[in-house]
């Protein structure tokens, strides 16, 4: 008999539980500025070290530093502040709605508002986006109104969606923006056969779609990635890395053995890691792989470096654990405060026009909420007419579904 | 007219969909070049070109999910599920996705998908190629379920389905591509060409989905079918010696109320024979209709005749698939009452 052990059986665990100091010394972060920037149509194959590395514009001084760099004008910069603060102040107070229980739900993506809003600056408007549910930031920044997505949360008379789905399922075909799916990575694959319908009809726009590090896990993932790189599909492929998935950290989705961003590798395409909290490394990322997409070079896995500041949603208490400290540990910071302290530190910004746009931002969601509620909530008010339970199942209503829409005398 | 087999009729409905079309793809496993493993496919990548008609990785649920993205798009895919019994892994996609589409959107964006995927048994498959797996769409709210059972119908079904703005299964009963087998096993099967329904016009005609076809009317027992077991009841009617009135239903949902009842109210019995296993499938929605529906009409009980609750074996196809001496026992019964 062989001289061998027994066997052991190993499940993850993270650095930290409820109780312990919050630590994330496993994240090795080189400086801003150190990962070179490639041409759009190089070769996958020679870049496949900045799948384990992490592109970073912002450096510990806010300065923006190194290839990546993507130039904006200030006048950019301060629209996407002025989004990432209008979504977060719209996310505090739906989820306080939520708590008054005037919903059912909410989910806040607070700390990664960068992770889509710079998306929304890279892409072209009708560039077609397959969102998650975290992604309301797109949506914000894409000019959908607030008062109607808040119809949405409140599944009132107003809501587009007649009520029908939990709340921050949002839908804009005008906004290009996907009907929102509650099952996971459904979409990563959909965006794949999106983007592959524009390039069999010789169009120019592009698709891009997110899910969480967790919905790797899932069979669609790797559908999306095969099917992208079989067809070389025109399509961003994005995993927002926010390091939990409910109450499960980022090694139970397999990110402890490798990156996210390396699945791409055995696919054949460009696996980019980047600091989700810079703005600006997420805009020159998502800038870098829409024109590889547009000039028919296919799709890219971008892996957005972040972390979830709050807990997965309304009916989530993220103490019982992680640390209740742990996104102040984060190596990363917060998007807001640094693309601020950044445009403070090209004189192009204040704190006191920061805490006013903040005031601003408090202002227009109270009001905006105010109009809202006059409308309806999920407790009262105007609500969708239960009629319309029976309509939109097919393009012309069954028999069958008429009769019972007569039984229920609607 | 040309003289077609079902084989034939459906890559006819193809062929027209993709010549009249810009928007019409046909993509699968092997169904490009090779045109499929059952020739549906046959010489249409060739006419049309390799981004008309292609081949996809073996992956079912990527294969309905990209659809439903060209379908968001504005596209019209048809892709092919090499075997219904393969169709699981896309369930998820099928299910929560292209049946929901529209409606949690409400009507923004929809999904004009039509999902072809042979099914059925009498091939000697065993028990992964011979499922019949219709009631597992039939309860979805917000997919149409198409069966053929004719060269004819297969060709305007298939056109309808294409057409059709919702998701659409279309199951083809691949015991009756080549001939119409009436479940005799041991006798040499017709060949379609000299069945009335290999008739089959050239261009393009519909079928509408939703319309049964009676195709024998009779005075004494309704029976209702779709699939092979059309011709499998229709044997079964010669072999009982009764004068059954055989509706194939064509679709399942919608389902074509008006035709059922009206035959059930005429002859006051009703047999209704599938393949498929017989708990919850959809003889039992049929069931509860006639009797919903017919009640004060029925003058005996409703009977179903179905596949055993087993999976499909292979040794004993014969002893499993429900052939006409066993639809002859129960119109007997039910004649007799």
């Amino acid at each position: 008999m062989k001289n061998t052990p027994t066997l052991s059986l190993h499940i993850p665990e993270p650095e930290a539980r409820p109780g312990d100091e919050a630590s994330f010394d496993r994240s090795a972060l080189p400086p801003a500025g150190s990962v070179p920037r490639p041409p759009t149509d190089v070769c996958a194959t020679t870049i496949r070290d900045l799948s384990f590395s992490l592109i970073r514009v912002l450096d510990e001084d806010f300065k923006a530093v190194g290839p990546w760099n993507p130039r904006l004008s200030p006048d950019v910069m301060r629209s996407a502040l002025r989004y990432m603060m209008m979504t977060r102040a719209y996310d505090e107070r739906m989820y306080r709605a939520q708590r008054q229980g005037k919903t059912s739900f909410y989910m806040k993506s607070t700390g990664e508002e960068a992770t889509n809003i710079a998306y929304a600056f890279a892409l072209h408007r009708d560039d077609m986006c397959f969102p998650a549910y975290r992604q309301q930031g797109l949506l914000l920044a894409r000019g959908y109104p607030m008062l109607t997505m808040m119809n949405q949360v409140y599944s009132n008379a107003h809501d587009p969606g007649k009520g029908r789905n939990l709340p921050v399922m949002y839908s804009s075909r005008e906004h290009s923006f996907f009907t929102i799916s509650g099952n996971l990575g459904t979409q990563f694959p959909q965006a794949v056969g999106w983007a592959m319908a524009s390039a069999y009809k010789g169009d120019t726009r592009i698709a891009a779609s997110w899910i969480g590090e967790g919905t790797t896990a899932e069979g669609d993932f790797h559908q999306a990635m095969n099917f992208a790189a079989v067809y070389r599909a025109p399509v961003i492929l994005n995993v927002v890395n926010n390091q939990w998935a409910i109450s499960s950290f980022q090694g139970i989705a397999g990110g402890e053995a490798s990156t996210f961003a390396s699945r791409a590798i055995g696919y054949g395409f460009p696996g980019l890691r980047v600091d989700g909290n810079d703005f600006l490394a997420v805009y020159a990322v998502a800038e870098w792989a829409a024109e590889r997409a547009r000039n028919n070079h296919g799709p890219t896995l971008v892996e957005l470096y972040t972390y979830r500041g709050e807990g997965h949603s309304t009916s989530d208490d993220p103490s019982r654990y992680r640390p209740s400290d742990e996104w102040k540990a984060w190596p990363l910071g917060d998007p807001i405060e640094r693309l601020k302290r950044h445009l403070i530190g090209l004189d192009e910004w204040s704190d006191e026009k920061h805490a006013a746009l903040g005031q601003e931002m408090a202002d227009l969601v109270r009001d905006t909420q105010k109009e809202a509620e006059a409308v309806g909530t999920l407790q009262g008010g105007e609500q969708p007419s239960p009629g319309t339970m029976f309509e939109d199942v097919f393009e012309e209503t069954p028999w069958h579904i008429r009769r019972q829409r007569q039984q229920m005398g609607v | 007219m040309a003289t077609m087999n079902m084989i034939q009729a459906l890559n006819s409905a193809l062929d027209v969909m993709l010549t009249r079309d810009a928007n019409v793809l046909v993509f699968g496993e092997d169904v490009g070049y090779f045109g499929g493993v059952f020739r549906v496919t046959e010489g249409l990548q060739k006419k049309h070109g390799l981004t008309r008609c292609f081949d996809t990785p073996i992956g079912e649920a990527g294969i309905v999910a990209v659809a439903i993205g060209m379908g968001a798009y504005g596209l019209r895919p048809v892709v092919e599920i090499q075997f219904a019994d393969y169709i699981y892994p896309a369930y998820d996609q099928i299910v929560s996705e292209a049946a929901r589409i529209r409606y949690r959107s409400a009507g923004e964006f929809y999904v004009p998908l039509t999902i072809r995927t042979p099914y059925g048994g009498g091939i000697f498959g065993g028990q992964t190629h011979s499922q019949s797996p219709e009631a597992l769409f039939t309860h979805v709210a917000g997919i149409k379920t198409v069966v053929p059972s004719s060269p004819y119908d297969a060709k305007g079904l298939l056109i309808s389905a294409i057409e059709d703005n919702d998701p659409v299964i279309f199951l083809e009963p691949k015991r009756i591509y080549n001939g119409p087998f009436n479940g005799r096993h041991d006798q040499p099967v017709i060949p379609w060409s000299k069945h009335p329904a290999s008739e089959v016009p050239e261009g393009h005609y519909k079928i509408p989905l939703g319309k049964a076809s009676v195709v024998r009317e009779g005075a004494q027992v309704t029976v209702l079918a779709y699939g092979t077991m059309v011709h499998v009841a229709l044997e079964g009617v010669a072999e009982a010696g009764v004068d059954g009135e055989v509706i194939d239903l064509r679709s399942l949902v919608p389902v074509d109320i008006d035709t059922i009842v009206a035959s059930v109210e005429k002859t006051g019995r009703c047999v209704i024979v599938h393949e498929a296993t017989r708990t919850s499938g959809y003889g039992a929605e049929l069931s509860a209709l006639v009797q919903e529906n017919c009640f004060f009409h029925l003058e005996a009980p409703i009977e179903r005749v179905a596949g055993w609750d087993t999976p499909y074996p292979h040794a004993h196809e014969w002893a499993y698939f429900p052939g006409p001496s066993r639809v002859a026992e129960a119109l007997r019964r039910t004649v007799e009452v």
